[in-house]
Protein backbone atom coordinates (compact mmCIF):
# COMPACT_ATOMS: atom_id res chain seq x y z
CA UNK A 1 0.00 0.00 0.00
CA UNK A 2 1.60 3.17 -1.08
CA UNK A 3 0.92 6.39 1.82
CA UNK A 4 0.45 9.64 0.51
CA UNK A 5 1.38 12.22 3.15
CA UNK A 6 -1.35 14.59 4.19
CA UNK A 7 -0.09 17.60 6.06
CA UNK A 8 -2.78 20.13 4.51
CA UNK A 9 0.20 21.50 2.11
CA UNK A 10 -2.18 22.23 -0.86
CA UNK A 11 -4.11 20.08 -3.40
CA UNK A 12 -2.78 15.90 -2.66
CA UNK A 13 -5.65 14.44 -4.86
CA UNK A 14 -4.09 15.26 -8.26
CA UNK A 15 -1.26 12.75 -7.21
CA UNK A 16 -4.14 10.29 -6.00
CA UNK A 17 -6.03 10.52 -9.41
CA UNK A 18 -2.41 9.35 -11.21
CA UNK A 19 -2.43 6.78 -8.88
CA UNK A 20 -5.90 5.32 -9.39
CA UNK A 21 -4.95 5.84 -12.72
CA UNK A 22 -1.82 3.09 -12.83
CA UNK A 23 -4.18 0.71 -10.48
CA UNK A 24 -2.37 1.57 -7.51
CA UNK A 25 -4.04 0.97 -4.12
CA UNK A 26 -3.23 4.35 -1.77
CA UNK A 27 -3.92 6.01 1.66
CA UNK A 28 -3.98 9.71 2.45
CA UNK A 29 -3.11 10.21 5.85
CA UNK A 30 -1.25 12.22 8.40
CA UNK A 31 -1.59 8.77 10.90
CA UNK A 32 2.29 7.55 11.77
CA UNK A 33 0.54 4.43 12.43
CA UNK A 34 -1.22 4.05 9.20
CA UNK A 35 2.49 5.27 7.33
CA UNK A 36 4.16 2.79 9.04
CA UNK A 37 1.98 0.68 7.57
CA UNK A 38 2.69 1.55 4.47
CA UNK A 39 4.92 -0.24 1.86
CA UNK A 40 6.01 3.09 -0.02
CA UNK A 41 5.11 6.60 1.01
CA UNK A 42 4.60 9.75 -0.89
CA UNK A 43 5.56 13.48 -0.14
CA UNK A 44 4.01 15.77 -2.18
CA UNK A 45 3.32 19.37 -1.92
CA UNK A 46 2.38 22.77 -3.20
CA UNK A 47 2.58 26.31 -0.91
CA UNK A 48 5.31 27.63 0.66
CA UNK A 49 7.90 26.43 2.72
CA UNK A 50 7.50 28.47 5.66
CA UNK A 51 3.47 26.48 6.94
CA UNK A 52 4.30 23.32 5.23
CA UNK A 53 7.26 22.96 7.81
CA UNK A 54 4.59 23.94 10.93
CA UNK A 55 2.40 21.75 9.74
CA UNK A 56 4.66 19.04 9.58
CA UNK A 57 6.13 19.60 12.79
CA UNK A 58 2.51 20.36 14.74
CA UNK A 59 2.02 16.71 13.77
CA UNK A 60 5.34 15.31 14.48
CA UNK A 61 5.96 13.97 10.79
CA UNK A 62 9.16 15.74 10.15
CA UNK A 63 10.45 13.70 12.74
CA UNK A 64 8.72 10.59 11.29
CA UNK A 65 10.13 11.34 7.88
CA UNK A 66 13.45 11.08 9.39
CA UNK A 67 12.93 8.00 10.52
CA UNK A 68 11.16 6.79 7.31
CA UNK A 69 14.28 7.66 5.64
CA UNK A 70 16.89 5.27 8.17
CA UNK A 71 14.40 2.55 8.17
CA UNK A 72 15.38 2.13 4.31
CA UNK A 73 11.38 2.57 2.92
CA UNK A 74 10.89 3.70 -0.21
CA UNK A 75 10.08 7.63 -0.35
CA UNK A 76 9.07 10.09 -3.22
CA UNK A 77 9.68 13.96 -2.32
CA UNK A 78 7.59 16.05 -5.08
CA UNK A 79 7.99 19.97 -5.43
CA UNK A 80 7.50 21.69 -1.99
CA UNK A 81 8.25 17.96 -0.51
CA UNK A 82 11.35 17.91 -2.31
CA UNK A 83 12.57 21.38 -1.61
CA UNK A 84 11.55 20.56 1.83
CA UNK A 85 13.49 17.48 2.28
CA UNK A 86 16.83 19.46 2.63
CA UNK A 87 18.14 21.48 5.59
CA UNK A 88 16.90 24.96 5.03
CA UNK A 89 14.44 27.25 2.39
CA UNK A 90 15.39 30.80 1.64
CA UNK A 91 11.15 30.83 1.52
CA UNK A 92 10.46 32.05 4.55
CA UNK A 93 13.32 31.76 5.87
CA UNK A 94 12.21 28.26 6.77
CA UNK A 95 14.54 25.54 8.99
CA UNK A 96 13.34 22.63 7.19
CA UNK A 97 14.01 19.19 7.83
CA UNK A 98 16.95 17.73 6.74
CA UNK A 99 17.23 14.89 5.26
CA UNK A 100 19.57 15.31 2.38
CA UNK A 101 22.67 18.16 3.35
CA UNK A 102 21.89 21.60 1.10
CA UNK A 103 19.36 24.49 0.88
CA UNK A 104 16.49 25.31 -1.26
CA UNK A 105 17.09 28.74 -3.25
CA UNK A 106 15.24 31.66 -4.91
CA UNK A 107 15.66 31.86 -8.69
CA UNK A 108 17.58 35.00 -9.29
CA UNK A 109 15.75 37.82 -10.75
CA UNK A 110 16.31 38.98 -14.84
CA UNK A 111 16.90 35.28 -15.87
CA UNK A 112 17.68 35.21 -19.10
CA UNK A 113 18.65 32.68 -22.04
CA UNK A 114 19.69 33.62 -25.68
CA UNK A 115 18.05 37.42 -24.90
CA UNK A 116 14.72 36.65 -23.70
CA UNK A 117 13.83 37.71 -20.43
CA UNK A 118 12.25 34.27 -18.10
CA UNK A 119 9.58 34.44 -15.92
CA UNK A 120 9.04 33.49 -12.62
CA UNK A 121 7.68 31.17 -11.64
CA UNK A 122 9.19 28.44 -14.00
CA UNK A 123 6.34 27.02 -14.72
CA UNK A 124 5.95 24.72 -17.37
CA UNK A 125 7.49 21.58 -19.67
CA UNK A 126 11.07 21.07 -19.27
CA UNK A 127 13.77 18.09 -19.70
CA UNK A 128 15.95 16.90 -17.44
CA UNK A 129 19.65 16.00 -18.08
CA UNK A 130 19.92 12.42 -15.67
CA UNK A 131 23.58 11.83 -14.30
CA UNK A 132 23.14 8.53 -14.04
CA UNK A 133 20.61 5.39 -14.14
CA UNK A 134 17.97 4.97 -11.50
CA UNK A 135 15.01 2.60 -11.09
CA UNK A 136 12.76 4.98 -10.45
CA UNK A 137 13.51 6.49 -13.70
CA UNK A 138 14.13 3.61 -16.14
CA UNK A 139 12.13 3.49 -19.47
CA UNK A 140 12.00 7.36 -19.05
CA UNK A 141 13.37 8.52 -22.69
CA UNK A 142 15.96 11.44 -22.81
CA UNK A 143 13.55 13.66 -25.20
CA UNK A 144 10.22 13.40 -22.11
CA UNK A 145 9.63 16.85 -20.57
CA UNK A 146 7.76 17.40 -17.21
CA UNK A 147 5.42 19.86 -15.69
CA UNK A 148 7.49 22.42 -13.00
CA UNK A 149 5.77 24.91 -11.48
CA UNK A 150 8.37 27.14 -8.91
CA UNK A 151 10.16 29.55 -7.91
CA UNK A 152 12.56 28.24 -5.14
CA UNK A 153 14.98 25.06 -6.57
CA UNK A 154 16.62 22.37 -4.38
CA UNK A 155 20.51 23.00 -3.81
CA UNK A 156 21.58 19.75 -2.33
CA UNK A 157 25.73 20.60 -1.06
CA UNK A 158 26.69 16.97 -2.23
CA UNK A 159 27.23 16.43 -6.22
CA UNK A 160 26.64 12.75 -5.76
CA UNK A 161 23.09 13.22 -4.74
CA UNK A 162 22.18 14.94 -7.95
CA UNK A 163 20.66 12.50 -10.13
CA UNK A 164 18.87 15.25 -12.73
CA UNK A 165 19.64 18.62 -13.70
CA UNK A 166 17.32 21.12 -15.70
CA UNK A 167 18.14 24.37 -17.43
CA UNK A 168 16.07 27.38 -16.57
CA UNK A 169 18.58 30.67 -17.42
CA UNK A 170 20.99 28.71 -14.28
CA UNK A 171 20.90 24.74 -14.14
CA UNK A 172 19.67 23.45 -11.26
CA UNK A 173 19.12 20.38 -9.23
CA UNK A 174 15.77 18.89 -10.58
CA UNK A 175 16.15 15.32 -9.27
CA UNK A 176 18.38 13.80 -6.21
CA UNK A 177 18.52 10.55 -5.23
CA UNK A 178 20.07 9.19 -2.15
CA UNK A 179 19.52 5.59 -1.03
CA UNK A 180 15.83 4.99 -0.48
CA UNK A 181 14.90 7.92 -1.22
CA UNK A 182 14.01 9.74 -4.58
CA UNK A 183 12.58 13.69 -4.88
CA UNK A 184 11.56 15.62 -7.73
CA UNK A 185 11.08 19.28 -8.32
CA UNK A 186 8.16 18.76 -11.33
CA UNK A 187 4.94 16.98 -10.82
CA UNK A 188 4.99 13.32 -12.18
CA UNK A 189 1.24 13.43 -11.67
CA UNK A 190 0.89 16.50 -14.18
CA UNK A 191 3.33 15.39 -16.74
CA UNK A 192 1.60 12.88 -18.72
CA UNK A 193 2.72 9.75 -19.73
CA UNK A 194 6.44 9.74 -18.46
CA UNK A 195 5.03 10.93 -15.28
CA UNK A 196 2.83 7.80 -14.84
CA UNK A 197 5.89 6.28 -15.78
CA UNK A 198 7.82 7.43 -13.00
CA UNK A 199 5.22 6.56 -10.59
CA UNK A 200 4.86 3.04 -11.95
CA UNK A 201 8.42 2.36 -11.18
CA UNK A 202 8.39 4.21 -7.51
CA UNK A 203 5.01 1.87 -6.55
CA UNK A 204 7.81 -1.01 -8.21
CA UNK A 205 10.89 0.03 -6.40
CA UNK A 206 12.47 -1.78 -3.15
CA UNK A 207 13.85 1.69 -2.13
CA UNK A 208 17.71 0.40 -3.39
CA UNK A 209 19.58 3.23 -5.48
CA UNK A 210 20.85 0.27 -8.05
CA UNK B 1 15.50 24.65 -22.05
CA UNK B 2 11.22 25.48 -21.26
CA UNK B 3 9.36 24.72 -24.37
CA UNK B 4 6.87 27.07 -25.27
CA UNK B 5 3.03 25.74 -24.30
CA UNK B 6 -0.37 25.24 -26.81
CA UNK B 7 -3.30 25.43 -24.50
CA UNK B 8 -6.57 24.78 -26.49
CA UNK B 9 -9.45 26.30 -24.95
CA UNK B 10 -12.68 24.77 -24.18
CA UNK B 11 -15.99 26.89 -24.03
CA UNK B 12 -18.58 24.62 -21.82
CA UNK B 13 -22.60 25.24 -21.25
CA UNK B 14 -23.78 23.04 -18.48
CA UNK B 15 -21.82 20.76 -18.75
CA UNK B 16 -21.49 20.50 -22.86
CA UNK B 17 -18.92 21.71 -25.13
CA UNK B 18 -20.67 25.17 -27.37
CA UNK B 19 -19.51 23.98 -30.03
CA UNK B 20 -19.59 20.47 -30.95
CA UNK B 21 -15.67 19.21 -31.58
CA UNK B 22 -14.98 17.50 -34.76
CA UNK B 23 -13.53 14.00 -33.09
CA UNK B 24 -11.65 11.43 -34.69
CA UNK B 25 -13.61 10.29 -38.42
CA UNK B 26 -15.02 13.21 -38.28
CA UNK B 27 -17.85 12.45 -35.16
CA UNK B 28 -18.95 15.92 -33.58
CA UNK B 29 -18.95 15.25 -30.05
CA UNK B 30 -19.83 17.47 -26.97
CA UNK B 31 -18.57 16.08 -24.04
CA UNK B 32 -16.13 18.50 -22.56
CA UNK B 33 -13.88 15.57 -21.31
CA UNK B 34 -13.71 13.56 -24.23
CA UNK B 35 -12.10 16.20 -25.97
CA UNK B 36 -10.40 16.74 -22.63
CA UNK B 37 -8.72 13.56 -23.39
CA UNK B 38 -8.25 14.11 -27.42
CA UNK B 39 -6.17 17.17 -26.78
CA UNK B 40 -4.21 15.48 -23.88
CA UNK B 41 -3.36 12.70 -26.74
CA UNK B 42 -2.46 14.70 -29.15
CA UNK B 43 -0.04 16.86 -27.45
CA UNK B 44 -1.58 19.18 -25.56
CA UNK B 45 0.49 21.18 -22.68
CA UNK B 46 -2.07 22.11 -20.99
CA UNK B 47 -6.40 23.12 -21.15
CA UNK B 48 -8.50 25.68 -20.12
CA UNK B 49 -12.25 24.98 -19.84
CA UNK B 50 -13.89 28.42 -19.93
CA UNK B 51 -17.35 27.66 -18.22
CA UNK B 52 -20.44 30.14 -19.42
CA UNK B 53 -23.11 28.22 -17.56
CA UNK B 54 -25.65 31.23 -15.91
CA UNK B 55 -27.42 28.98 -13.92
CA UNK B 56 -26.34 27.55 -10.35
CA UNK B 57 -27.26 24.37 -11.12
CA UNK B 58 -24.99 24.49 -13.94
CA UNK B 59 -22.19 24.80 -11.92
CA UNK B 60 -22.37 21.46 -9.52
CA UNK B 61 -22.43 20.00 -13.25
CA UNK B 62 -19.36 22.06 -14.11
CA UNK B 63 -17.52 20.72 -10.62
CA UNK B 64 -18.39 17.17 -12.14
CA UNK B 65 -17.07 17.85 -15.36
CA UNK B 66 -13.85 19.13 -13.51
CA UNK B 67 -13.46 15.87 -11.43
CA UNK B 68 -13.74 13.38 -14.72
CA UNK B 69 -11.45 15.70 -16.34
CA UNK B 70 -8.80 15.02 -13.72
CA UNK B 71 -9.44 11.38 -13.60
CA UNK B 72 -8.84 11.31 -17.36
CA UNK B 73 -6.03 13.50 -17.88
CA UNK B 74 -2.49 14.00 -16.07
CA UNK B 75 -1.52 17.57 -17.35
CA UNK B 76 -2.38 20.69 -16.08
CA UNK B 77 -5.44 22.64 -16.54
CA UNK B 78 -7.52 25.50 -15.31
CA UNK B 79 -10.74 26.48 -15.28
CA UNK B 80 -12.19 29.96 -15.52
CA UNK B 81 -15.73 31.78 -15.95
CA UNK B 82 -17.86 32.41 -13.06
CA UNK B 83 -15.63 32.05 -10.24
CA UNK B 84 -16.98 34.76 -8.20
CA UNK B 85 -14.99 34.21 -4.44
CA UNK B 86 -12.71 31.94 -2.76
CA UNK B 87 -15.26 29.60 -2.13
CA UNK B 88 -16.12 29.32 -5.90
CA UNK B 89 -12.00 28.64 -6.17
CA UNK B 90 -12.09 25.98 -3.35
CA UNK B 91 -14.93 23.83 -5.23
CA UNK B 92 -13.32 23.82 -8.58
CA UNK B 93 -9.44 23.39 -7.51
CA UNK B 94 -10.74 20.49 -4.77
CA UNK B 95 -12.60 18.53 -8.19
CA UNK B 96 -9.08 18.90 -9.44
CA UNK B 97 -8.25 21.87 -11.51
CA UNK B 98 -4.28 23.20 -11.27
CA UNK B 99 -5.67 26.90 -11.40
CA UNK B 100 -8.85 29.01 -11.68
CA UNK B 101 -8.71 32.27 -13.95
CA UNK B 102 -10.71 35.27 -12.71
CA UNK B 103 -11.45 37.80 -15.23
CA UNK B 104 -14.55 40.54 -14.23
CA UNK B 105 -14.43 39.48 -10.97
CA UNK B 106 -11.19 40.72 -10.57
CA UNK B 107 -11.53 43.89 -12.28
CA UNK B 108 -14.62 44.88 -9.66
CA UNK B 109 -12.79 43.16 -6.80
CA UNK B 110 -9.37 42.84 -6.94
CA UNK B 111 -8.50 41.63 -3.78
CA UNK B 112 -9.92 37.89 -4.94
CA UNK B 113 -6.28 37.82 -6.58
CA UNK B 114 -4.57 38.33 -3.32
CA UNK B 115 -7.20 35.83 -1.10
CA UNK B 116 -6.77 33.04 -3.98
CA UNK B 117 -3.40 33.62 -4.31
CA UNK B 118 -3.13 33.44 -0.20
CA UNK B 119 -5.18 30.39 -0.18
CA UNK B 120 -4.13 28.42 -2.86
CA UNK B 121 -0.67 30.12 -4.10
CA UNK B 122 0.00 32.19 -6.42
CA UNK B 123 0.32 29.29 -9.11
CA UNK B 124 -3.37 28.78 -9.10
CA UNK B 125 -4.31 31.81 -9.59
CA UNK B 126 -4.27 32.99 -13.46
CA UNK B 127 -6.00 36.38 -14.69
CA UNK B 128 -7.91 36.76 -17.34
CA UNK B 129 -7.71 40.45 -19.59
CA UNK B 130 -10.29 40.97 -22.46
CA UNK B 131 -8.43 44.16 -24.17
CA UNK B 132 -9.40 46.32 -26.76
CA UNK B 133 -7.18 49.08 -28.80
CA UNK B 134 -7.80 52.56 -27.84
CA UNK B 135 -6.84 55.93 -28.82
CA UNK B 136 -3.74 56.74 -26.22
CA UNK B 137 -5.00 59.11 -23.36
CA UNK B 138 -3.93 60.02 -19.75
CA UNK B 139 -6.36 57.59 -18.25
CA UNK B 140 -5.13 54.90 -21.11
CA UNK B 141 -1.41 55.53 -21.84
CA UNK B 142 -0.54 52.53 -23.17
CA UNK B 143 -3.63 52.54 -25.80
CA UNK B 144 -5.15 49.22 -24.45
CA UNK B 145 -8.10 49.32 -22.33
CA UNK B 146 -9.43 46.48 -20.19
CA UNK B 147 -13.17 45.72 -20.79
CA UNK B 148 -15.59 43.39 -19.62
CA UNK B 149 -18.50 41.40 -19.78
CA UNK B 150 -17.69 39.48 -22.83
CA UNK B 151 -16.21 42.79 -24.26
CA UNK B 152 -19.04 44.64 -23.89
CA UNK B 153 -18.26 47.21 -21.34
CA UNK B 154 -15.02 49.52 -21.51
CA UNK B 155 -13.25 50.01 -17.79
CA UNK B 156 -11.25 53.37 -17.86
CA UNK B 157 -8.44 50.73 -16.92
CA UNK B 158 -5.47 50.94 -18.86
CA UNK B 159 -4.15 47.43 -19.49
CA UNK B 160 -0.56 47.53 -18.39
CA UNK B 161 -1.17 48.84 -15.29
CA UNK B 162 -3.59 46.13 -14.63
CA UNK B 163 -1.47 43.58 -15.95
CA UNK B 164 1.66 44.72 -13.53
CA UNK B 165 -1.35 45.32 -10.70
CA UNK B 166 -2.56 42.33 -10.83
CA UNK B 167 1.34 40.56 -10.58
CA UNK B 168 1.58 42.69 -7.23
CA UNK B 169 -1.70 41.51 -6.20
CA UNK B 170 -0.53 37.65 -6.29
CA UNK B 171 -1.66 36.73 -9.92
CA UNK B 172 0.51 34.00 -11.44
CA UNK B 173 0.04 34.08 -14.13
CA UNK B 174 -1.89 36.38 -17.21
CA UNK B 175 -4.06 34.93 -19.71
CA UNK B 176 -4.42 37.89 -22.39
CA UNK B 177 -7.29 37.82 -24.64
CA UNK B 178 -7.38 40.66 -27.26
CA UNK B 179 -11.17 41.41 -27.89
CA UNK B 180 -10.03 42.86 -31.65
CA UNK B 181 -8.26 39.79 -32.58
CA UNK B 182 -10.75 36.82 -31.50
CA UNK B 183 -12.56 35.46 -33.76
CA UNK B 184 -10.85 37.01 -36.60
CA UNK B 185 -8.51 33.76 -37.15
CA UNK B 186 -6.16 36.10 -38.32
CA UNK B 187 -3.71 36.74 -36.00
CA UNK B 188 -2.79 37.33 -32.21
CA UNK B 189 -2.36 41.03 -31.06
CA UNK B 190 1.67 41.04 -31.15
CA UNK B 191 1.96 44.66 -30.02
CA UNK B 192 0.13 44.17 -27.26
CA UNK B 193 1.39 40.67 -26.37
CA UNK B 194 4.88 41.67 -26.93
CA UNK B 195 4.31 44.80 -24.28
CA UNK B 196 2.21 43.02 -21.37
CA UNK B 197 4.70 40.32 -21.32
CA UNK B 198 7.94 42.56 -21.19
CA UNK B 199 6.33 44.40 -18.77
CA UNK B 200 5.53 41.41 -16.20
CA UNK B 201 7.92 38.93 -14.81
CA UNK B 202 4.88 36.10 -14.56
CA UNK B 203 4.12 34.36 -17.62
CA UNK B 204 1.59 34.95 -20.30
CA UNK B 205 -0.52 33.15 -22.25
CA UNK B 206 -1.65 35.13 -25.81
CA UNK B 207 -5.16 34.66 -26.61
CA UNK B 208 -7.44 35.40 -29.82
CA UNK B 209 -6.54 35.69 -33.16
CA UNK B 210 -4.83 31.98 -33.82
CA UNK B 211 -5.99 30.59 -37.21
CA UNK B 212 -2.76 29.68 -38.68
CA UNK B 213 0.58 27.79 -37.29
CA UNK B 214 2.07 30.82 -38.04
CA UNK B 215 0.39 32.49 -36.03
CA UNK B 216 1.66 30.93 -33.10
CA UNK B 217 5.17 30.63 -34.28
CA UNK B 218 4.71 34.77 -34.54
CA UNK B 219 3.90 35.58 -31.11
CA UNK B 220 6.00 33.26 -29.70
CA UNK B 221 8.59 35.17 -30.61
CA UNK B 222 7.85 38.54 -31.66
CA UNK B 223 5.14 38.63 -29.60
CA UNK B 224 7.02 36.95 -26.50
CA UNK B 225 4.45 34.98 -25.29
CA UNK B 226 5.01 32.13 -22.78
CA UNK B 227 2.08 30.20 -24.11
CA UNK B 228 -1.09 30.05 -26.80
CA UNK B 229 -4.03 29.62 -26.70
CA UNK B 230 -6.05 27.85 -29.52
CA UNK B 231 -9.59 27.26 -30.35
CA UNK B 232 -11.16 27.02 -33.66
CA UNK B 233 -8.00 25.63 -35.56
CA UNK B 234 -7.95 22.45 -34.10
CA UNK B 235 -11.84 22.76 -32.98
CA UNK B 236 -12.36 21.84 -36.28
CA UNK B 237 -9.77 19.85 -36.85
CA UNK B 238 -8.23 21.84 -39.48
CA UNK B 239 -4.81 21.41 -37.47
CA UNK B 240 -3.57 18.72 -35.06
CA UNK B 241 -1.64 19.53 -31.68
CA UNK B 242 1.22 17.47 -32.88
CA UNK B 243 1.09 19.46 -36.53
CA UNK B 244 1.13 22.77 -34.93
CA UNK B 245 3.83 21.41 -32.43
CA UNK B 246 6.12 20.12 -35.79
CA UNK B 247 5.75 22.97 -37.32
CA UNK B 248 7.09 25.33 -34.13
CA UNK B 249 9.73 22.52 -33.62
CA UNK B 250 10.73 23.23 -37.38
CA UNK B 251 10.93 26.75 -37.20
CA UNK B 252 13.19 26.05 -33.68
CA UNK B 253 10.55 27.16 -31.66
CA UNK B 254 10.99 24.67 -28.77
CA UNK B 255 7.61 23.15 -27.75
CA UNK B 256 7.36 19.96 -25.97
CA UNK B 257 6.93 16.77 -28.16
CA UNK B 258 5.01 13.50 -27.46
CA UNK B 259 6.75 10.98 -25.93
Amino acid sequence: MIAIIDYKAGNLTSVARALQNIGQDFIITDDTKKLDAASHVIFPGVGAAGEAMANLQQKKLDDWLKQCFLEGKPLMGICLGTQIILEYSEENQTRCIGLVAGSTKRFPDNLSTSGQNLKIPHMGWNSVEFQRQHPVFQDIPASAEFYFVHSYYPAPSRESVVLGVTDYGIEFCSVLAVKNLVAMQFHPEKSGNPGLQILRNFCAWRGNDI
Amino acid sequence: MISKRIIPCLDVRDGKLTKGIKFKGNVDIGDPVEAAREYYEQGADEIVFYDITASSDGRDIMIDVVDRVAKTIFIPFSVGGGIRNLEDMRRVIMAGAEKVSVNSTAVTNPEIITQGAQAFGSQCIVLGMDVKKVEISAVIPSGYEIVIHGGRKFTGIDALWWAREAEKLGAGEICLNSIDADGTQEGYELNLTAMISQNVHIPVIASGGAGLPEHLAEVLTTGKADAALIASMVHYRTYTISQIKQYLQDREIKTRMLW
